[in-house]
């Protein structure tokens, strides 16, 4: 047992990644932030199967993919719906209402991986998993139209051990809209003002300096850091013929294996790298 | 320290005797006395004409007092300024006023002779101080003085009759020991005083009783006067524990608040009631454990940790929760034994406030797997968990932000946490943190601004009560001490205000702990690990005699629940060794602030170079008044909104727009000050009472330690001030000083005051309150009203005192308003705005005195204090002359008040009059200066 998160050297670890079929609604229903072309949904899909093909394929992960449900729209993006660290596993109350139903399969599946699982019943909390960023070393909780105060209470609530620090969000659907970790201590982070912004935020609010990765682009500063056993650090980003500059960013990154994924289908529903997966690190039994 | 009438000729001859002597062997103390000797002659040969309209209240019992109470002092006061003299003697009169009245006429004489005495002996001093151009020994010298001041001053706060003036010429000698010692002695005179006055007794001895980590108690009877230390020295001799400086007594005060006992102090002052009943608790959680020398130290700290979990004040998961409770089994009972360990053998251990059936599951699983670790190692891996959680060592306050919204504070080992329920909502690092301040209910701290920013912002939370913001600023202070510094603090000098809290902590800072601890040379003591078996489950889970709230009320019942399981020393009692020259330390945090004051000092060295600093330089473009304000922050850091007494050397009176150059002065003094062993009697007297209402702090200059805030508590003392100064003059000057280009408002108000010889000092209270200036943090009405209030004050500057050969010139022009009040107003409506121009209007006040412009006159000092605030940036100026036997108080003050068509500058305009105003009710505006610049203003700057 390694204690509390069994510090950074366990940060990124995962055994299991739960995922989710696009459903056909997503196309017209989905919510979006901006309008702009309709999703392609033949070719969402081709890019979804390669980014679980990944996740399963390339790095072994054991891959639950719930299937669609035409009713929810959204559900692709699990990530909004429960927060898992170590071994608890935190059901979201989603910002928008009509995503609250994504949550009844995710806790159906995380409760099969025997994770203590803890729901968000108050009706005044909402939050969305995409606005909850996790160091290894604290929490970082996004406050942005889908995230509130009671809500990050909750998830305060839920990982006693950790900090947890409040972002203000306000351009951007959620705070992992332009950041994510890269590394054990990297953060990557986009260039807008907004992104500076939060950082300088999240930096202010932390006992522990963390390194940047500094990318031009926000939305490709969100990638997926995974530490798998054999692969060492593996970092799935945005391809480079979506965000070639932010891509040569990546590129310098040495010790990483990195992983170009095109997200070009579901980005205009909002939907980010992250937003697909729910990582789990199970312990093997004992 | 009300001298008694009677005694104070005598006292006074004593005084002159040793006075003298002193004098000789002290050359800084000497080349301070010229100065004021020379205004001492003047003013007494003058005093009794009051040519001046001002000095209205020649009989009123505050200007007697004043007069009188400065002749018991005056064998130490004439290496004093007058001013310093004058506050000294004005605390002094405070707790007795009858004898005082009664002695007047007399002292009035006694005085004048003396002072004529005395001149004999400043001639030779002065010569030498003319010989002395050297600054650092003209400052070293003003040290002195102030600590001679506050060594005066501090008894007579803590007991009004007890000092002697004798005890001064004692004290005098005293202060340029190390402080510490100081502090001793100073504390030895206060008991000799004590005796012949009451009747000698028996050494009375109070029975003391410690809660201890484990729940046994230790008691032991100490002496009544025994100072906090000496019961911390006998718990830690009992408990065998070397490595001390991580832990503390703690108190409680209405079941509730604990205290921590300050070690430098009386117990009997800090602990009011009997009896005497102690918490021996962990007070800077190190935040490497493991780099704890001794097993032992780790266990104390493990014992700490449960009691904080099983209190719920360390909140963890389950999974740590079970976890760590594995980690004490193994520590407590060893290897896992299914024999001897049955199914419930885990339920007698409490290791969660809500534990449950499955956790104890765990903690026995978990218990399995460490199978071979010893009891140390087993505490080190707890401690390894205990430190990753987020409120490891953070000792929480209750507070409310400035909308009035229940919050939390942090301090920890890394700076203050801002809490709303469980969320962090801020953090404010030390090396953020500028200043820590608290005043009545308010807890303040000042912080860095942030890169884009320019200023430097004053937050504000409102703590349950006064007391609560007293006790969070002390954890500030000990806390950032103790993390943060090499070593700690000296006291704050008392300067010429006393009423602030001196308090500092006294310890060991954790880099000194280090070293001492990497000397430690003994076999690793043998110490029992006493069961965390809990005894009964107590309604809030923790285990009795533990829990905070449950331990003074239940404090005989617990007494003797774990009696047994003192923790015996069988080998290494008294064997501890402490061997020369140990490892070095090398741990990179206390480093950093090494780091920091060399920059510091970099940037004050760089910025005395350049004249053109300072807020009167801000004639260049906005861009620059803006860069000057920032470098000004920077090279400052605590010390904007200080009070400089800024001498002015040259002779020159130094009007407004010499800010840059004052600022010279004042960081020179900086650097050597921080060298100076302070006055140490101060803190034991005045930090013990817990009524101080104002406390300050500045995590980042030691060097500036004179900083004092101080509230006036004594009503009677504000009555007394206003009558003194009742003539008030208005005058105006026209600035010098060219405007910023942005629009940008500039004002001078320039208070003078007249005043009979020697009453001087009286306006430095007055002064003080300037530093209310600054804007965000101190605009309430009711510290405006209070006489006494003093921010900072930075004293130490005048390196000399220079009689001025020259009037001080101030040409005024004159624009004529009949009626000082109407006048202000009058200005506040009318200026006008020019948006292509500078332009400046002069008020003046139609009453000013003849006497205020042009004539010779002998400065006496200067200071200069800056605030700054969101928009405004205050530079006060503050200039006494003794002119023709009256004594004068200018206080100028410049405002520019910076920002775009946003701000309402006549609004600001009238405010800071208004605020002028009510912060010197005794002074009068008269004159302001009124510059005004929009953007097109450019073509005047040069």
């Amino acid at each position: 047992m390694a204690g509390l998160g069994g510090g950074l050297a366990a940060f990124g670890r995962c055994t299991h990644a739960v995922v989710r079929a696009l459903p056909e609604s997503l196309c017209r229903q989905a919510l979006r932030s901006v309008a702009g072309p309709e999703v392609d949904l033949a070719r969402a899909e081709r890019e979804h199967q390669l980014y679980v093909g990944v996740l399963r394929g390339k790095l072994g992960l054991q891959v639950l993919e719930l299937p669609a449900d035409e009713s929810l729209p959204d559900c692709v993006f699990v990530e909004d719906v429960a927060v898992v660290c170590e071994e608890t596993a935190l059901l979201t109350r989603p910002g928008a209402p009509s995503r609250r139903k994504e949550v009844e399969a995710m806790k159906r599946v995380l409760e099969s991986l025997n994770l203590n699982i803890v729901e968000m019943v108050d009706e005044n909390a909402t939050l969305d998993g995409g606005d909850v960023l996790f160091t290894g070393r604290e929490f970082f909780v996004g406050l942005s139209k889908r995230t509130n105060q009671r809500g990050a209470e909750i998830l305060a609530d839920t990982f006693k051990d950790y900090a947890v620090s409040t972002v203000p969000v306000h351009d951007s659907l959620h705070l992992k809209s332009f950041c994510s970790m890269a590394g054990p201590n990297l953060i990557a982070i986009g260039s807008s003002e907004a992104a500076q912004k939060a950082l300088k935020t999240m930096q202010q609010m932390s006992d522990h300096r963390y390194d940047k990765l500094t990318v031009p682009d926000d939305a490709a500063a969100n990638c997926i850091y995974l530490n798998i056993p054999s692969k060492g650090h593996v970092l799935l980003h945005r391809a480079p013929e979506e965000y070639p500059e932010s891509a040569k960013v990546f590129e310098k990154l040495k010790d990483h294996m990195l992983i170009p994924i095109a997200n070009t289908e579901l980005e205009k529903v909002d939907g980010s790298l992250t937003c697909c997966s729910v990582f789990i690190n199970k312990a093997s039994e004992l | 320290m009300t001298t008694e009438v009677g005694s104070e000729t005598e006292v006074k001859k004593d005084s002159e005797q040793l006075g003298p002597d002193k004098a000789k062997d002290k050359p800084e103390e000497a080349s301070e006395t010229p100065g004021d000797q020379k205004s001492r002659e003047t003013s007494s040969g003058e005093a009794q004409d009051s040519s001046v309209p001002a000095p209205t209240n020649q009989s009123s019992p505050s200007s007697q007092k004043k007069e009188k109470s400065s002749p018991e002092s005056k064998g130490i006061s004439r290496f004093l300024p007058p001013w310093l003299k004058k506050q000294k003697s004005y605390t002094l009169a405070e707790p007795k006023d009858e004898p005082k009245k009664k002695a007047t006429g007399e002292e009035q004489v006694v005085e004048e002779s003396e002072s004529q005495a005395l001149e004999g002996v400043a001639q030779p001093r002065k010569s030498l101080e003319e010989a002395t151009e050297n600054r650092q020994n003209a400052k070293a010298g003003d040290r002195e003085k102030h600590s001679i001041s506050s060594a005066e001053i501090q008894p007579s706060k803590e007991d009004g009759k007890e000092t002697e003036v004798e005890e001064v010429a004692e004290k005098k000698e005293e202060k340029q020991e190390e402080k510490r010692e100081t502090k001793e002695v100073q504390t030895a005179e206060i008991k000799i005083d004590n005796i012949p006055q009451k009747s000698p007794k028996k050494i009375k001895t109070v029975q003391c009783k410690v809660m201890l980590l484990d729940g046994t108690e230790y008691s032991c009877d100490l002496e009544k006067r025994a100072r906090g230390q000496v019961l911390f020295d006998k718990v830690c001799e009992h408990l065998n524990l070397l490595e001390k400086d991580y832990f503390g007594l703690l108190f409680y005060e209405n079941s509730e608040q604990k205290n921590w006992l300050d070690s430098s102090k009386e117990i009997k002052r800090q602990i009011r009631s009997l009896p005497w009943i102690f918490t021996f608790n962990v007070k800077f959680y190190p935040p490497d454990p493991s780099q704890l020398t001794e097993d032992i130290t780790r266990y104390f700290l493990c014992l700490q940790l449960r009691q904080d979990i099983v209190s719920g004040r360390l909140p963890c998961s389950f999974v740590t929760h079970a976890l760590l409770g594995s980690y004490t089994l193994q520590a407590e009972l060893g290897d896992h034994d299914p024999e001897e360990h049955s199914s419930d053998y885990i339920s007698e251990f409490q290791f969660a406030p809500n534990q449950t059936q499955e956790m104890e599951e765990k903690v026995a699983e978990l218990h399995k797997t460490h199978r071979g670790l010893t009891p140390a190692q087993a505490d080190s891996q707890f401690l390894e968990n205990a430190k990753r959680l987020s409120m490891y060592g953070v000792d929480l306050h209750h507070a409310k932000d400035s909308e009035g919204v229940d919050i939390m504070l942090g301090v920890c080992a890394n700076g203050l946490l801002i809490y709303k329920d469980r969320l962090r909502i801020n953090r404010f690092a030390w090396p953020k943190i500028l200043k820590i301040s608290y005043k009545r209910s308010n807890f303040y701290i000042k912080v860095r601004p942030a890169e884009l920013e320019q200023f430097e912002s004053t937050i504000g939370f409102k703590l349950p009560n006064h007391r609560a913001a007293k006790r969070l600023w002390k954890v500030c202070v000990e806390h950032h001490t103790f993390f943060r510094l090499l070593s700690p603090e000296q006291p704050p000098k008392a300067k010429f205000l006393t009423l602030g809290s001196k308090f500092r902590y006294s310890g060991r800072t954790q880099a000194q702990t280090r070293q001492a601890s990497n000397l430690i040379d003994r076999p690793a003591p043998y110490f029992e690990r006493t069961s965390s078996k809990r005894v009964s489950r107590s309604l809030d889970g923790a285990p009795m005699g533990i829990s905070d709230q449950s331990l003074v009320r239940d404090f005989s019942a617990t007494g003797g629940q774990a009696a047994g399981d003192k923790i015996i020393d069988l080998e290494a009692a008294g064997r501890a060794k402490l061997k020369e020259g140990g490892r070095e330390e090398d741990e990179s945090p206390l480093k950093t602030p090494q780091l920091e004051f060399t920059q510091d000092g970099k940037r004050h060295a760089s910025r005395a170079e350049g004249p053109c600093t300072g807020v009167s330089d801000a004639d260049k473009s906005s861009h620059e008044t803006l860069d000057i304000v920032e470098e000004k922050k920077q090279a400052e850091f605590g010390i904007e909104e200080t009070l400089v007494v800024d001498e002015t050397n040259k002779g020159k009176m130094q009007v407004a727009t010499d800010a840059g150059e004052t600022c010279k002065v004042e960081h020179v003094s900086k650097k050597d000050s921080s060298s100076l062993p302070s006055d140490s009697s101060s803190s034991s007297s005045s930090s013990e009472s817990e009524d101080e209402e104002v406390g300050e702090y500045h995590p980042h200059h030691r060097a500036i330690e004179e900083v004092i805030r101080e509230e006036q508590e004594d009503e009677e003392d504000m009555k007394r001030k206003e009558h003194e100064e009742n003539t008030q003059h208005v005058e105006a000057i026209p600035e010098g000083s060219k405007p910023v280009p942005v629009e940008h408002t500039q004002v001078t108000v320039e208070d003078l005051v007249h005043e009979n010889t020697i009453t001087v000092a009286t306006e430095e209270k007055n002064l003080s309150e300037q530093i209310k200036q600054d804007v965000g943090e101190e605009k309430e009405e009711e510290q405006l009203k209070l006489n006494g209030d003093v921010s900072h004050v930075d004293i130490d500057v005048a390196p000399q005192l220079i009689c001025c050969s020259e009037p001080p010139v101030v040409k005024t022009e004159m624009v004529t308003i009949s009626d000082a009040t109407q006048r202000t107003e009058i200005s506040t409506k009318e200026i006008p705005i020019v948006q292509t121009e500078t332009k400046t209007i002069t008020y003046e006040s139609s009453q000013l005195d003849g006497n205020a412009v042009g004539d010779t006159g002998v400065l006496v000092s200067a200071q200069t204090i800056t605030s700054e605030s969101i928009s405004t940036t205050t530079t006060t100026h503050i200039t006494k002359m003794v002119k023709g036997g009256v004594s004068e108080t200018r206080i100028e003050k410049r405002i520019v008040i910076t920002g775009d068509a946003d701000i309402d500058h006549d609004e600001a305009l009238a405010q800071a009059i208004k605020e002028a105003k009510e912060q010197h009710p005794d002074m009068s505006v008269t004159r302001v200066v009124v510059h005004k610049e929009t953007e097109l203003a450019e073509e005047d700057e040069d």
